[in-house]
């Protein structure tokens, strides 16, 4: 197979317009199984009663922020280096995104800080640092709207999205370099996960809708950026014209 | 099962505001992102089907 067919907006257009509402269908059954084990599955907590069942969203959310922001920054390089014209649109197609999951992991990181630690907020490592990475989406995002052309928006936004870089495992990594009131990691490469089985489960399962539901959005979000973008080229002329 | 009724499970041991604010807005957002995706869309070919023609003259 050439991969190297679907690096031109052309091609990559429809196959996006295919793939995302399976995608899209993926992240509904991933999200609808992943809440039922959840919620009727997963046992009460011991020591947090119900409130720990924020962790459902908070944890795959905190993931997928972290996970975007890596792939956004692989874009970005990649059309710093290879100057493709679909890299600089991928990666602005994830951003937003990316921005969502973001405040969706302080949101309820914070909602879930009131009742089990007494406070909403604390400036400590770990929030700080995820704080941190939802103004480097924010940058990215004002700094391409700031630039009218949108291949030096490209270019601008790529420096920044991998200098940010940076943060990630300063995120990942701070529950260990400092002491933070922010638990440790429960869940990590190296030792077997510190919780109940079905928790685990239900907390992997909706990772797997998050991720699924990103590559919806962000392929539903780089067909409006290529008729945007592209709006001299034929193809994007007749398709406009064309029985949409 | 954990819940014995309904109304235990809207109640969330006490913790509702806290479990439902956190799914309630995320729920929201997402939602609030894929409107407006589709409305990004719409405005896209809304703005190609108006210059489309145009543009065809000068090229």
């Amino acid at each position: 197979m050439n991969w190297f067919k679907y690096s031109s907006p052309q091609t990559f257009f429809p196959l996006a317009g295919k793939l995302a509402p399976w995608f899209g269908a993926l992240a509904l059954v991933a999200c609808a199984a992943g809440l039922y084990i959840g919620f009727f599955r997963a046992p009460t907590d011991a020591q947090q009663g119900e409130a720990y069942r924020i962790i459902f969203i908070h944890v795959p959310a905190a993931w997928m922020s972290m996970f975007l922001y890596l792939v956004l920054a692989f874009w970005a390089g990649l059309g710093l280096v290879f100057n493709t014209r679909l890299s600089g649109m991928m990666a602005s197609a994830i951003a937003p995104t990316g921005a969502l999951f973001t405040f969706v992991a302080l949101w309820t990181g914070s909602l879930w800080g009131k009742p089990t630690w007494g406070t909403w907020w604390v400036w400590d490592a770990r929030l700080t640092s995820e704080l941190i990475l939802l103004f480097l989406y924010f940058g990215f995002m004002a700094l391409q709207a700031a630039i009218d052309d949108p291949r030096r928006a490209d270019k601008a936004g790529a420096v920044l999205a991998l200098v940010g870089v940076v943060n990630i495992p300063i995120i990942y990594f701070s529950v260990k370099w400092w002491n933070t009131l922010h638990q440790g990691a429960s869940v990590s490469l190296t030792k077997a996960p510190t919780m109940a089985a079905t928790m685990l489960t239900g907390m992997v399962v909706m990772a797997f809708g998050f991720w699924f539901y990103s590559i919806a959005a962000a392929l539903m979000r780089s067909r409006c950026i290529m008729l945007e973008r592209e709006r001299a080229s034929e193809w994007v002329v007749e398709y406009a014209e064309g029985p949409a | 099962m954990n819940w014995g009724s309904w109304s235990e499970f809207f109640a969330m041991g006490g913790y509702a505001f806290y479990v439902w604010g956190s799914y309630l807005v995320t729920l929201g957002l997402v939602i609030a992102e894929i409107v407006l995706l589709a409305l990004r869309k719409r405005s896209a070919l809304a703005r190609l089907r108006l210059h489309g023609t145009a543009a065809q003259g000068d090229r």
